[in-house]
């Protein structure tokens, strides 16, 4: 039996572990190098450094994933630097590239461990240089060891806002401001629930003490105004604070995130059906509390099949291996499978008080000024897209998202709307009156992200 | 409850809008039923060729037509679809290729089609962008290329605006013809009837036509296509080769749409999906053309299904069993360009009983053993 897995963060080792103590010896695929996955990415040679400096009170479980990923990698078919950007769940093939080649994987199972990105909201400024996202500031400083700036702002919400903003003061970086659109009180309606969340409940206070303690300019319950600044880069950023004044931070360069979506493009195209999820905001894939797909040989894991965290993830990619396992006949542990389900289930109590505290704020989002750039790929305002959603266009009104899309190219860029995704389903959701689970989302398609045409064969 | 009036037409495609917009302006009373939305099928999802050259002699007086209407298509319907003049260079990788767009010249001349021989020298001379592999071209001047996405909707509001109904997410399931009226029914039960019904439903027209005893040999047909990242703008005019194994543009904003090849479908859903290696062979063919294509991302793939004809050419008249139904379906891959003549046609023959263009070719007994 051919098992592939497809992702080496936390869900992807754990699988992989699991199917390795049942005897098997899966394909195992990762993007990048080294795999650990987004969270516990390792720096690249001649940059290690500690794991305390790097992944802080998340140290010794980044450790445990490593030594079991690298054990496994001789007992699998380990192959690193290897992007699945096809999947043919009919012939049940994977089409990868691996360093500029083309390579077709058979697989009778998959297991899905394809990870999450930051979800955004468009400010207006936020296509300046000097503007990344909260994850890609993080894997600057960690796979790196360097800032995205001098002077750094942080907007968004989530606990990732938090949490970068320590990893960068605590590196020694001058963090300007802490802005976060969720209000003071909103968090603390979502205590009751997060207190579940034991361990990464306290840490999470204990990041914003301490930045506190430091006296890092905090705003809670802000809206976003502009990020400032020309081509050379960015100068300040303005908000507006929960009592209404007008307030400016001086800074070259600013984080930006407002929680997490899942990269569930190889889901999408498995053919597995998606459904919105009203507390996460995100369209997610549908899958049992074990991990199963309604597609044959699918199994999803990890913040793939939903936002539910590393620690989740590593519960998530165990049950769904002994899923397959016992899907193909093997005796499993039922008593195991069974101890997994009940940790996950009290995972999702906790992350559905999370997803309480930090809300997306779809109406920030909702309210955003018809000139700012709503896709980047496309340099589409939104005002443009709000245009497609009325009846005076020459084409007519626009009433679902991919119609949205093939008239005015919004999420038809290099991203595929995988940036500009839930910020543009808001703005048309305003401006057609309904919810925007009713728009739809946007259709896959491969490859999974971009993929380059090779040079001719035979090229003299 | 049912709805009647002049004419049905079954499909909103780009040939069923425009002719939705064409009888009513001629205040024809008319109904469009579109499973889907306007446009979401062949008709939207297409490589946007607005191409005359190479196509079969028989299809030229259409295209020519059509042309003429793609010219004025902003004062008909509001937006030109991003249509563009680019002119269209057709390239031959051989001298058997060669000589096909030599033998060309005189067809298309036959129907006053401007056509130009760019020879071994010129070519590299004015496309130094061209790899070596390219031996000559064809150039059609007044060729260019669209946005697919845009046409039909657009056709569809004009055609709503001129008095036409369009009713979307409208599946028709049952066809009835009591011998004056032919009565559908739609998925939701909805009833619509109607003297005259227009079958212009692709892929699916094969299944209508069956409906009234007259099955042709239609088949899915998929192309491959994909788009690039944008790039410098230097790809001008619509590439092609003899032969058609593949195909790219370039638009001003700079991605490059190119398509080669056959993608996976299922037309009952309908569901298509790209094929991973007719994907990467298409990327070789077109590197092969334009080298400088090397390395420039591919950022999405897709497909579309249309009707094929064994002969490559559409079924487009009168039934030959039930008086009152006309087709036009199968156009094989290449309706877009035909698509706003096919609607004016079409309003024609309903409404005047003739049309200038000769549509023998295309009648629908062709495939009947014994109809000659
Ligand atoms: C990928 C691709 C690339 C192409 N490239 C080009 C090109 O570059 N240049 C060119 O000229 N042509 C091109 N073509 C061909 C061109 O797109 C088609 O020939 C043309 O669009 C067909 O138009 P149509 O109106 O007949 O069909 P369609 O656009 O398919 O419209 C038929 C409509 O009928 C509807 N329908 C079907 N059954 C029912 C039912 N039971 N009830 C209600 N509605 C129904 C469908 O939903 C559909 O919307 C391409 C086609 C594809 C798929």
């Amino acid at each position: 039996m051919r098992v592939v897995v497809v992702g080496a963060g936390p869900a992807g080792v754990r699988a992989a572990e699991k199917l390795v103590a049942a005897g098997l010896s899966p394909i195992w695929v990762d993007e990048a190098p080294d795999g650990g996955g987004r969270i516990y990415q390792r720096p690249p040679p001649g940059l290690e450094r500690d794991a305390r400096t790097l992944y802080g009170f998340e140290a010794k479980r980044a450790e445990a994933l490593h030594a079991t990923l690298d054990a496994l990698k001789p007992r699998s078919e380990w192959r690193p630097e290897t992007f699945v950007w096809h999947i043919r769940p009919g012939a049940r093939e994977l089409h990868v590239l691996h360093r500029g080649r083309q390579e077709r994987i058979s697989y009778d199972a998959a297991i899905l461990c394809t990870g999450a990105m930051d979800r955004v909201i468009p400010v207006r400024g936020w296509t300046l240089p000097g503007v990344t996202t909260l994850g890609a500031a993080q894997i600057a400083l960690k796979a790196q060891g360097c800032g995205i700036g001098r002077r750094v702002v942080f907007l968004g919400t989530g606990p990732l806002l938090w949490l970068v903003a320590y990893q960068y003061a605590k590196a020694g970086a001058d963090v300007a401001a802490v802005l976060d659109t969720t209000s003071f009180a909103t968090k603390v309606a979502a205590v009751p629930g997060l207190l579940r969340g034991g361990a990464t409940f306290a840490k999470g206070l204990y990041f914003i003490a301490w930045l506190r303690r430091r006296g890092i300019r905090i705003a809670e319950g802000i809206t976003p105004l502009e990020i400032q600044g020309d081509a050379n880069g960015i100068t300040a950023v303005t908000w507006r604070d929960a009592a209404g004044r007008d307030c400016r931070e001086v800074c070259d360069a600013v984080g930006i995130g407002w929680g997490l979506r899942p990269e569930a493009q190889l889901a999408d195209l498995a053919g597995v059906p998606f459904r919105h999820d009203r507390l996460q905001q995100n369209w997610v894939p549908v899958r049992d509390g074990a991990g199963r797909t309604p597609v044959a040989g699918i199994y999803l894991a990890g913040d793939g099949a939903g936002i539910g965290g590393a620690e989740v993830a590593e519960l998530a990619g165990t049950r769904a291996a002994l899923a397959l396992l016992e899907d193909a006949g093997h005796r499993v542990d039922a008593a195991e499978a069974a101890r997994l389900e009940g940790r996950l289930a009290g995972q999702a109590r906790f992350r559905a008080a999370l997803e309480r505290a930090f809300p997306f704020p779809a109406a920030l989002a909702r309210a955003l000024a018809d000139d700012v750039i709503l896709c980047r790929c496309e340099g589409l305002r939104v005002g443009e897209l709000r245009a497609a959603a009325r009846a005076d266009a020459a084409t007519g009104p626009a009433p679902e998202m991919n119609r949205a899309k093939a008239f005015t190219r919004v999420g038809m860029g290099r991203c595929q709307g995988r940036v500009c995704g839930a910020a543009a389903a808001e703005v048309l959701a305003a401006e057609l009156g309904c919810d925007v689970a009713e728009i739809g989302r946007l259709r896959g398609q491969p490859p999974v992200k971009p993929i380059p045409i090779p040079a001719a064969v035979n090229a003299p | 409850m049912t709805t009647e009036c002049d004419v049905l037409i079954q499909g909103g495609g780009g040939a069923g809008c425009s002719a939705a917009l064409h009888l009513a302006q001629r205040r024809a009373r008319v109904v469009l039923l579109e499973r889907g939305l306007v446009g979401g099928q062949a008709s939207g999802v297409n490589y946007g060729g607005v191409r005359q050259q190479g196509r079969h002699p028989a299809e030229l007086p259409i295209a020519r037509r059509s042309r003429e209407i793609w010219g004025r298509l902003k004062g008909l319907v509001g937006t030109d679809a991003e249509f563009t003049v680019t002119g269209h260079l057709k390239l031959a990788r051989d001298e058997r290729e060669e000589a096909d767009l030599v033998a060309y010249l005189d067809i298309a001349k036959e129907h006053g089609l401007p056509l130009r021989m760019v020879g071994r020298n010129a070519i590299h001379r004015e496309y130094p962008w061209l790899g070596p592999k390219v031996l000559a071209g064809s150039f059609a001047p007044e060729d260019g290329a669209a946005n697919p996405r845009l046409l039909a909707p657009a056709l569809a509001n004009a055609a709503r605006a001129a008095g036409a109904v369009i009713r979307e997410h409208a599946e028709v399931v049952a066809h009835h013809h009591d011998g004056a009226r032919f009565t559908l029914r739609t998925k939701s039960g909805e009833a619509f009837s109607a003297p005259l019904l227009l079958n212009m439903s692709g892929y699916w027209g094969g299944a209508v036509a069956a409906a009234f005893g007259e099955p042709v040999p239609v088949a899915p047909l998929a192309p491959n296509m994909m788009v690039t990242e944008p790039v410098r703008y230097f790809i001008e005019p619509n590439i092609g080769v003899v032969g058609g194994n593949v195909y790219l543009r370039q638009i001003p904003r700079g991605n490059i749409i190119l398509g080669g090849g056959h993608a996976e479908c299922d037309p009952s859903l309908p569901w298509t999906r790209p094929l991973p290696e007719v994907t990467m062979e298409a990327m070789q063919l077109a590197v092969e053309l334009v080298p400088a294509l090397a390395g420039t991302q591919v950022i999405r793939s897709w497909s579309g299904i249309d009707g094929q004809m064994p002969d490559r050419i559409p079924v487009i008249g009168p039934s030959g069993t039930t008086p009152g139904l006309f087709h036009a379906f199968g156009f094989s891959g290449h309706g877009f360009q035909l698509g706003p003549a096919i609607g004016a046609i079409m309003a024609e023959l309903v409404l005047d009983g003739r049309t200038d263009v000769p549509l023998e070719p295309f009648r629908i007994g062709r495939f009947t053993s014994g109809s000659g």
